[in-house]
Order: C-alpha cells, then structure tokens, then sequence
C-alpha cells in the first residue's frame, strides 16, 4: 500500500524494525521474559519481509490525550521510527501540522482515497446524549463535527478500528457513575449503529505503548489477533496481575503491606486489584521498564471494562 | 469586490471577515478559535471549547481519595499537576503536615513532568508554526504559505531537535515513573505525600536520566528559543492580551507556605497577594446553567447546559477580583522575578525577567518565560535531588475525615490550577476544579470581557486570510 504523499528521500520502502527488536515488543522490553509467551512463525516472516507504511487516522473523542502520550513513549519502535518507517500517521489531533478545515478535509479524503484498508484509531469515549453536542471535533463549510458523526462517517469506510484506552474501549472515566453525556466506548456504539467493521480493544489508562504498536503491527502483519471476552488481545491482557505479581509469595505467606509505602508485602489489604485485573504489567514494567503501579502503589485495574466503579474505592481492598 | 469568494477575498479591503478553525490542532482537547480578521488583523475573536466529560458530578459520591486518580484523567499531558492539587486539597481537609521526603518526592515526580511538558510543548506542539518538518503525515498537509522563515540549515538542525526531544521527553517520563509509578497518570502522588520511598538506586537512576534532560534544556531548548526571536522579532510584539497574571505558586521548599515559583496576581500593572476568595466563575456564555454564574469554586457548581442560547463554550470563565487574568510559565515567572539564564542573560542583555518589559506580553515572550522557567526548574530538580533521602518515610497515613473541606493551589505546567473538596459523610459532596486552561481559553463572562486568548487575539496580524498561520502561534503560545 503506497502512501500517497510524497515521502522524503531518506524515507525506507521498508521498515527497520528487526525481528529481534519486534519480538521484545511484543513479548515485553525486559530481556528475555516471555518470549515464549507469543512466537507466531507466520508473523515472524511476515516480517522479515517487512513493514509497509500503512495509512492510520487517530481521531479523539471524550479522553485526556493520554493515549497519544502513551504512544510517545514507546521504546522499540520509537515514536520517531513509528511516524517514519512504520505507519502513514495520516492524523493524529496531538501531533498533526494541519488544523481546521484543512485538517478535517484530509481525514475524510483519506479515508475515503484508502477505503477499506486504512485502521481507524479511537482515543476517547464518544458521548452519544444530546446528539453528541457533549464532544465537537471540528467544523467543515460552518457546520460542526461531533464525534459521533465522525465515528459513524469513518468507521464504516475503516478495514479495522483500535479502540485504545479504557475510555475508546469501555466508556472509562466518562462513562462512570454520575456522568451525563452518554459516553460509550466503540463496541457499545457499533452495536446501537449497526457498523461492523472489526474492532480491537486496547484498554488501559493509558495503554502501555507496547499493546499498541504491538497490537497494529500484529494487525499488518497476520491481522486480528486472537481476542478475549472483552475484545482485548489475548497476547497482552491474558495473564493475572495477582497470580504473576512478584508479591504472591509474599500472599501466600499472608505477608500482607499495611501502609502504602510499605516498601513489601502484597497490596491486597491497602487496595490493590491485582485479582480483578488481566494485563502483563507485572512483566512489562512501565517507561522503559521503569517501574509498574503495584511495585510504586497498588494496581485500580485501569484495563478493565468495569473501571473505574467496579475498581472503586481504590485503596480500600476488593474483598 | 463582488464575485468574489469570501476567502480569497483580500482583508485590506476593511470588510471584517470570519475565520473558524476548528480544530485547533497541536493542544490538549477540543478547541476552535474563530477569529474576524479587518485590515489585515484580528479585531475579534471567539474561543470555544468543545468537550466535556462531567468530572464534578462523576467525582460526587466516591471515596475522597480517589479523587487523586480519577482527576489526573482531566489531563494526560500533566496528570502530575492534577494529582498535587487534588493530593493538597486532600491534605488541608485531612489535616496532614507532608514529611521533608514526601515533598521532595512529590517534587521530583512534578518536577520531571514539568520538564517534560514544556519539552513537549515546545518541540512538538508549538515549533511546526515556525519550522518545516519532513514532507510527509503527519507533518503535511500544512498551510500553503506557512510563513516558516528560518534559512534550510536552522531548519534542519530544528527538525534533528524535534526528533531528539521526542527521546528527551520519554526520559523525563521515565523519571516521573522512578518515583511515581508508571505516567502518564502516576500512582505515587496520594493524600499525606508520596507512595514510594525512594531507594538510592531509584535517584541514582533519576539523576543519570536527569542529566541528559538538563543538558538539552540548557544547550538546545532555551538556546532555539531565542534563536527564534531572530527571524520572528515582530512575533515579540504581537499578541499582548490583557496584561493581567495570576500564579497560585508551586514546588513547594517547606511545610510554610514558601515555594520555588512564587504566587502573585499582576492587574494593571500592579501586584497583589493571592486570596481566593476573589475567583468567581461566570457562565453566560459557557453551556452551564445559569443559576451557576460568579460563583467562588469553594461554592461552585457544575451543571451543563449545551443547548444554552448564546452561550459558545464548555469552558467557564473565572476571573480574579472581575477581570480576566492569564496564567503559565509567564505568570509564574512575573510573580517570581528570578535571574535569566546565562543564554538569556547574553542574548537580551538584561539580568531579570521583568527587565524584559513589555515584550514578555507577546506570542514569543511566553515562549521565552517558558524556556527560561524549564531551566529554573532543572536547576531546582538537582537541588531536590541532593535533599531527598534513600530510605526515609515520604508518606504519613491519614483517616477520612467524618466531613471537611479542603483547597488545593498549585499550577500546572500551562498555568494556575485550584481543586476544591467538599466532604460530608467520608465522601465527597462537592469537588471542583478550576484548570489551567480554564483561565487562559474562556469565553466573554457575563461583563462580556473577552477571555486571555481572545483578547491576546486582538491585533494579531493575519495578512493571507487563507494561511492564518499567526492565530495558530498565539494560541500555541499559551499550551492550552
């Protein structure tokens, strides 16, 4: 799929990301945890050929801007390599040059130049009472967008649709208790519209960069991966928190942490819902492996569908 | 000039006409500025804001405490901002004096996203108005005469900036994570200080991190800036505003009150102290009921309206003592006054902040007070740095308080912040927020005083009605 804008001269055919490189992506960036976790031959191939840059609308409904954060820090790929070498970011509200008009006319223009082969991302929840007033995304010929009319416009015309971050995914925080906009996450809109284009849910508040460029290049590569029940990939949302938490053995021996920066013990008893949570944290480490929520606090489930009421009170335990 | 499409239609002709851009891009959210643009400038403009996601109402009824995570998601440029104010209005209603660790933790987790957000904010929100970057998505399409007047080889050294602040930034994100957990949107900041004790290794790891951040900031960032200055020197005189700051201060440097960047209100050229009781926030022209206008946020309510008549926002306007005021690094560094850096020093030829003068009102002014603030904070950090202790307690446990209010002041990256909590029964009754860019991209309030950015609109040269690349820099200018 060639890119319709002129590319730079530097600008690859082909992508530079290395097996090697690719496999700490989607097997986690500490060495050698979980490569056996996710070796798809296929996939693996499939690389070796190499990426081709692959048209990508990012648009934003009710959310923070922290999904497109999330994807600055992405590590291996990086973000730089991400815009040149492996997607066409064709928009993206945070990063984009183009603004207004010009900016909405080429969403739709491309959209509708690569029908049907182009992935549609979806940052934010889309609130759906007062016909959509509650999320305007812009103007075309003095007549406003919401994003409810731009997810019904686009998404139909999409070869597939990333939901990422919780709010995209299940509603999130927009959605929680109390709220009055009627905001949803994508599946739930799809259904009330009919749409069918397929959706890949990548919750999480924010994602990890990982399950997104992961879940995209798994996209290109040997197209969806394998879901669970709540339409997350498997690969980055199959395990326990609590059953792979480095903490367990300190569980299983009722070691339990009573303050918050008690440097051990397991979390459960000051809020932690590690139990209640399917995400490979526990191995993947945040920012560069840095650190993870349960080692630094406790974990409020951010990936789930249920946050955040179902996670809430957050420092008070599940039990 | 009849026959003639609007657009194309040239402005010196005296006829006002009407430029909407929406969305403006290159910000955090939903923003449109439309702009009427007369003898080839601005003579009115309307800045709306188009989402809203109902974080008071959605925050009544839930433990108190976990306000500190759900308000981070206002924000996913500087959760870090949001959960210190909602941690201080924690702490005033709990009653908690922070341990000397908890604070500095607190301020190395804010202080690195403060380096962060400004890297960010500048690199990669802002300088595109200025610099070309490669020809292809996302950078194109831009405007067709983008106005971008720096000679190839600045251009290029600008983009290798670009590609390297967009590293520079991720480590000061994993230095926020060292203490905070993971960000965007930390676990560490809580009500009674911070989660995690820092280890030796942790500020080990913090300060190697830290050291490649202060370096780029001193040698690339603050230098560019004022590189700038030199090809867009008119750029020094546009954009004015109301003249008027409000900075709440931040980083705190003891349990009394004192902080690193100062608090002060600047009104018509002259200083005030900080009292809160003067905020009210008015609502005429925001989609709010009503009844809610020039209410003070420790009474304030948040009940939409988006059919309201009139009205073009989801921002309210809040105005200190009835006038608008601007907040952000500019604000900040008003009410503080400190000395330049050594770049800035040379380059301006001046010691002091204030001694820039009028200049500082203007679209690359808030550039320059940003620079100057991320090199000051830098310094700060390495302070911080050496007070915090490995191993010492940075958190103090607390009980929900029965009922009590609480206020926290703080300021984000992109200007004054204030929560507000309202206690009753161990949960929370009332809880407002009164944000950044609440303060710097309201609509008219109920006086029908344009906002900051509107106003700071006003006179802004706009020469090709088809490129108005100088409504984008202005608005930039303030990281709304």
């Amino acid at each position: 799929m060639k890119d319709k804008q002129v590319l730079p001269d530097v600008q690859p055919k082909k992508s530079g990301i290395s097996r090697r490189n690719f496999l700490k992506t989607v097997t986690g960036t500490a060495a050698g945890i979980g490569i056996s976790q996710m070796f798809n031959p296929a996939l693996i191939q499939a690389l070796e050929k190499g990426l081709e840059r692959h048209p990508v609308l990012w648009i934003q409904g009710q959310g923070c801007t922290g999904c497109s954060v999330t994807l600055l820090n992405s590590v291996d790929p990086s973000i730089a390599d991400i815009l040149l070498k492996v997607i066409s970011l064709q928009f993206i509200p945070t990063v984009s040059v183009c603004e207004g008009e010009m900016a909405m006319k080429h969403v739709y223009e491309v959209a509708k130049e690569y029908q049907g082969r182009f992935s549609l991302v979806v940052e934010g929840a889309i609130p759906v009472a007062e016909n959509g007033k509650y999320c305007i995304v812009g103007e075309i010929d003095h007549k406003e967008i919401t994003m409810v009319d731009m997810v019904q416009e686009l998404a139909p015309m999409a070869g597939s649709v990333l939901a990422v971050g919780t709010c995209a995914a299940y509603g999130g925080i927009p959605a929680a208790k109390g709220n009055v906009t009627g905001a949803t996450g994508v599946n739930d809109f799809f259904l009330s519209k009919n749409i069918s284009t397929p959706v890949v849910n990548i919750p999480g508040c924010p994602p990890h960069p990982d399950w997104i460029v992961g879940s995209i290049v798994h996209l290109l590569e040997s197209g969806i991966p394998e879901l669970d029940y709540d339409g997350r990939p498997k690969l980055f949302y199959g395990n326990n928190i609590h059953d792979n938490c480095p903490r367990l053995d300190d569980y299983d021996e009722a070691f339990m942490a009573m303050s918050l920066s008690d440097p051990q013990g397991c979390r459960m008893d000051v809020g932690c819902k590690g139990p209640d949570t399917y995400a490979d944290c526990y191995k993947r480490k945040w920012n560069s492996g840095m650190n993870w929520c349960v080692n630094n606090a406790v974990c409020i489930g951010c990936v789930e569908a249920g946050f955040p009421d179902a996670m809430s009170p957050f420092y008070e335990p599940a039990y | 000039m009849a026959g003639c499409k609007p657009q194309t239609e040239p402005a010196q002709a005296g006829k006002k006409i009407k430029i909407p851009i929406d969305p403006v891009t290159r910000i955090e959210g939903h923003l449109k500025a439309e702009v009427e643009v007369a003898g080839g400038r601005v003579v009115d403009a309307h800045v709306s804001g188009g989402m809203y996601r109902g974080f008071e109402q959605i925050l009544v009824g839930r433990d108190p405490r976990d306000a500190t995570q759900i308000t981070q998601r206002i924000c996913g440029v500087c959760p870090t901002a949001h959960a210190t104010a909602s941690a201080l209005a924690l702490d005033d209603a709990f009653g908690v004096e922070l341990t000397d660790n908890g604070r500095i933790a607190r301020n190395l987790i804010l202080g690195a996203n403060y380096l962060q957000s400004h890297i960010l904010h500048f690199y990669h929100l802002a300088a595109l108005d200025y610099v070309n970057g490669p020809d292809t998505a996302p950078f194109i399409p831009r405007y067709a005469k983008n106005d971008v007047r720096l000679p190839k080889e600045l251009n290029d050294v600008a983009v290798g900036q670009y590609l390297e602040a967009l590293e520079i930034r991720k480590i000061c994100h994993e230095m926020v994570a060292l203490l905070g957990g993971r960000m965007p949107h930390v676990q560490g900041i809580v009500v009674g200080g911070s989660t995690e004790i820092p280890t030796r290794e942790a500020l080990n790891a913090y300060a190697e991190r830290f050291k490649k951040v202060k370096q780029f900031v001193l040698e690339k960032y603050v230098p560019l800036v004022y590189l700038l200055a030199g090809p867009y020197g008119d750029l020094l005189k546009t954009g004015v505003g109301h003249k008027n700051l409000v900075s709440w201060g931040v980083f705190p440097l003891d349990n009394n009150g004192n902080t690193l960047l100062k608090p002060g209100v600047y009104t018509d050229g002259k200083d005030y102290a900080v009292d809160p009781a003067m905020i009210k926030e008015y609502v005429k022209y925001s989609w709010f009921e009503d009844s809610t206008t020039g209410l003070n946020p420790t009474e304030g309510k948040t009940l939409p309206n988006p059919n309201k008549p009139g009205a073009y926002s989801f921002i309210k306007a809040p105005r200190y003592n009835g006038k608008p005021h601007e907040g952000g690094p500019l604000a900040r560094m008003w009410a503080t006054n400190p000395e330049l850096s050594k770049t800035g020093r040379e380059k301006l030829g001046v010691t002091n902040l204030r001694d820039i003068g009028d200049a500082c009102f203007s679209i690359l002014g808030r550039h320059v007070a940003r620079a100057e603030e991320t090199a000051l904070v830098a310094m700060a950090v390495e302070e911080w740095l050496s007070q915090a202790q490995p191993g010492k307690e940075t958190f103090v446990p607390a009980d929900i308080p029965q009922s009590a209010e609480g206020l926290g002041m703080t300021e984000a990256p992109r200007g004054a912040l204030l929560h507000y909590i309202d206690i009753k029964d161990q949960k929370i009754a009332n809880y407002q927020v009164t944000s950044a860019t609440i303060w710097n991209a309201n609509p008219r309030d109920d006086m029908g005083q344009r906002g900051p950015i509107e106003e700071a609109l006003i006179g802004v040269p706009v020469p090709d009605v088809d490129n108005p690349v100088n409504v984008g820099r202005l608005i930039r200018s303030f990281d709304p």
